[in-house]
C-alpha cells in the first residue's frame, strides 16, 4: 500500500499538513496541487467534525463566493480574512524573494514570465503564505532574483502582516525562518537525497546532517485523497484529476 | 503595422463604427480575461489601426492585448501579468518585451484596482499596503511613498511608510457582457470591476450576447447587477463576442483556439497568418 503512493500524493499530503490550522485559503487558477492540499485539508476536518475550511479558488466561476469583482480577493487578504495563499516564482532566492517578471535586465528580460500579479501585495498580508515549485533546479532557486516581484522580508517598520512560510519543491520541504532570514530543510523526499538537494539548489539553507524523509500519507489519509478529494478535484481541474487516476494505478501496478 | 485584407468587409458595422472612437495615443483599459473581454471588438480596432495606444489591462491581460500588441498598435501596457493562461506565454507581448519595442509598466493587482478606485471617487490617489521592497514598486516613478499621517504608533516607533497609487483615469474602456437594455443599461453581475473601469473612463464601449426587451432596471434582482446606461456610451451586440474566451454564465473558453493561436504567434508571420486565415470564419 505505502510503496504505491505517488510523489504528487505525498505533494499534497504535505500541503494538507502546512495548512493545517487556517481557516481560509485561497488558491490561483492553474494550481491543482496547491488546490488538492486545501481540499484534503477540507475533507480530514469535516471528518473529524472540525471547523470547516473555506476554499477560494481564483478565476473558478463554480468555487468562487466573492460578488465584488477581483479586488474583492485583495480586500479580503487586506482585512486579515485569508490565512494562507500559495506563491511560485520563476526564481526564488534564499531571502525568499520571488520574481515573477523575468530572467536578465528588466525591463528588456531575456525571458519574460507572465508578471507578479497580486504577489507584491499578498504576500505581506496572507501570514501563511507557502511557496511551491515542483522543478527543483538551480535555475529556479537563484542566489539572488533578477527582479523582486515580492520580497521575503520587509525592514523593521514596513506594514507586514504576512510571509514567507515554507517552501515545497518536487525534492523537499523547507522550513522558511524570518528572523534569520533564510530556509531551513525540514526533510527530503522519498528518492531523493540531501547532496542531490544541495547541487540542485543556487542558495545556502540550514539543514541537518542527516535530514528525515518527508511523511508519507497514513492509509486512512490516502483513501480520503483518493476517494472524495479526487471527485472534488475533478470538477475544477479535469485533466489533473484524471491525470492522477492514471498514476495511481501504474503506481498500484508497479508495487 | 499590420496591414490586412480580405476579412474587413466581414467586419459588423456597428463594431466598426464604435472602434472609430478610438484614435491615435489613447489609454484604453481592457478586462482580465474571465470578466468578460470583448474579442469581437479586437479585428474592428485593428482595421482602424488608431496606434500609440497606451493599455491597462484590469488588472492582468491576455490574448486581446497580444492581439493588439502583435499588431502594432501599442505603445505601452500597465498590467499585473500578460499570458494566455494555459496556453502559455503570450508571444507577440514577450517579442515585443524583448526587442524594447513596448514601454511596459509592470505593476500588481490591487494597485490596479487601487488607481481605478481613485478615479471612481474623483480622488487623487488611493494609499495600498505592500509593494515596499519590491521591483515592482522601484520601478513605478509615479507611485510614492508617504509616512501615514495616522499613524497610531508613539513616536519611539518610528514612521509607518505606505505606497500611494495614483487614480488612473482612461480616454476609452471596452469589455463585453450577458445583456443590455434598450435603455443601455448593461448587466455585469458580479464581475464589479467592469464597472470599475466604466467609472474611471471617459467612453466605454460594450458587446453583448443579446438585448432584452425589458428594462433591467425593473427587477431588483437584475439591477443589483447593472452598470447604469449613464457610464455606458455604446452598446453592440456580438454574439460570442468574448470568444474564444469564455463568458461567465454563458459559455466556457475554448482552450484549443488559445493554444493554436499561441502556437501560431511565436513568430510575426505566423501571427499575421492566424490574423489572416481561418480565425475569422470559426468566429462565425
Amino acid at each position: 500500500m505505502i510503496a504505491s503512493v505517488t510523489p504528487r500524493e505525498i505533494l499534497i499530503a504535505t500541503i494538507a499538513r502546512l495548512l493545517d490550522g487556517v481557516h481560509h485559503v485561497a488558491v490561483g487558477a492553474s494550481s491543482p496541487i496547491p488546490a488538492a492540499g486545501a481540499m484534503l485539508l477540507r475533507a480530514l476536518k469535516a471528518r473529524a467534525g472540525a471547523e470547516p475550511v473555506r476554499i477560494s479558488i481564483l478565476g473558478s466561476v463554480e468555487h468562487n463566493f466573492f460578488t465584488n469583482g477581483s479586488t474583492e480577493l485583495f480586500d479580503c487578504a487586506g482585512q486579515g480574512r485569508i490565512d494562507a495563499f500559495f506563491l511560485g516564482g520563476g526564481q526564488i532566492d534564499g531571502q525568499a524573494n520571488i520574481n515573477l517578471v523575468g530572467a536578465g535586465d528588466y525591463p528588456r528580460s531575456s525571458v519574460r514570465w507572465p508578471g507578479s500579479f497580486g504577489s507584491a501585495y499578498l504576500y505581506f498580508v496572507v501570514p501563511r503564505v507557502i511557496l511551491f515549485r515542483e522543478e527543483h533546479t538551480p535555475r529556479v532557486f537563484v542566489e539572488k532574483v533578477d527582479f523582486i516581484s515580492a520580497p521575503g522580508v520587509s525592514r523593521p517598520g514596513i506594514h507586514r502582516t504576512g510571509g514567507p512560510y515554507a517552501l515545497l519543491t518536487g525534492k523537499g520541504l523547507f522550513a522558511f525562518d524570518r528572523a534569520r532570514p533564510g530556509f531551513r530543510l525540514e526533510s527530503v523526499h522519498p528518492g531523493h537525497s540531501l547532496g542531490e538537494i544541495v547541487e540542485a539548489t543556487g542558495f545556502a539553507f540550514a539543514h541537518d546532517a542527516a535530514p528525515p524523509t518527508t511523511a508519507l500519507p497514513d492509509p486512512a489519509i490516502l483513501a480520503l485523497l483518493r476517494g472524495p478529494v479526487l471527485d472534488d478535484l475533478q470538477e475544477t481541474y479535469p485533466d489533473f484529476a484524471a491525470q492522477m487516476r492514471r498514476e495511481i494505478a501504474a503506481a498500484a501496478d508497479a508495487a | 503595422m499590420l496591414r490586412m485584407t480580405g476579412w474587413e468587409e466581414k467586419l459588423d458595422p456597428n463594431l466598426r463604427r464604435m472602434a472609430e472612437r478610438v484614435v491615435p495615443g489613447m489609454r484604453i483599459a481592457l478586462p482580465v480575461d474571465y470578466a468578460g473581454v470583448s474579442m469581437a471588438m479586437t479585428r474592428p480596432l485593428i482595421e482602424r489601426g488608431a496606434g500609440d495606444l497606451d493599455l491597462v489591462c484590469v488588472p492582468t491581460g491576455g490574448l486581446q492585448v497580444d492581439m493588439l500588441i502583435g499588431a502594432g498598435l501599442v505603445r505601452s501596457v500597465e498590467t499585473s501579468g500578460l499570458s494566455l493562461g494555459e496556453a502559455g506565454g503570450a508571444p507577440r507581448f514577450n517579442q515585443a518585451v524583448k526587442d524594447g519595442a513596448i514601454v511596459i509598466r509592470d505593476a500588481t493587482c490591487p494597485a490596479i484596482h487601487a488607481g481605478l478606485m481613485a478615479a471612481q471617487k474623483g480622488n487623487p490617489f488611493t494609499p495600498i499596503r505592500g509593494l515596499i521592497g519590491s521591483d515592482v514598486l522601484a520601478n513605478r516613478p509615479d507611485w510614492k511613498v508617504i509616512d501615514n499621517p495616522f499613524a497610531a504608533g508613539s513616536p519611539a516607533d518610528g514612521p509607518d511608510p505606505i505606497v500611494l497609487i495614483p487614480a488612473i483615469h482612461v480616454d476609452v474602456a471596452i469589455f463585453h457582457a450577458p445583456m443590455a437594455d434598450r435603455a443601455g443599461n448593461v448587466w455585469i453581475g458580479r464581475r464589479r470591476e467592469l464597472a470599475a473601469m466604466a467609472y474611471a473612463a471617459r467612453t466605454t464601449l460594450v458587446t453583448v450576447e443579446r438585448i432584452v426587451e425589458e428594462s433591467l432596471l425593473a427587477d431588483e434582482i437584475t439591477a443589483a447587477g447593472v452598470l447604469p446606461a449613464l457610464y455606458v456610451s455604446e452598446v453592440a451586440v456580438a454574439e460570442r463576442g468574448a470568444w474564444p474566451y469564455g463568458l461567465w454564465g454563458e459559455y466556457g473558453a475554448d482552450t484549443a483556439e488559445l493554444q493554436r493561436y499561441a502556437k501560431a504567434a511565436r513568430s510575426a508571420e505566423g501571427f499575421a497568418d492566424y490574423m489572416r486565415a481561418g480565425a475569422l470564419e470559426a468566429a462565425q
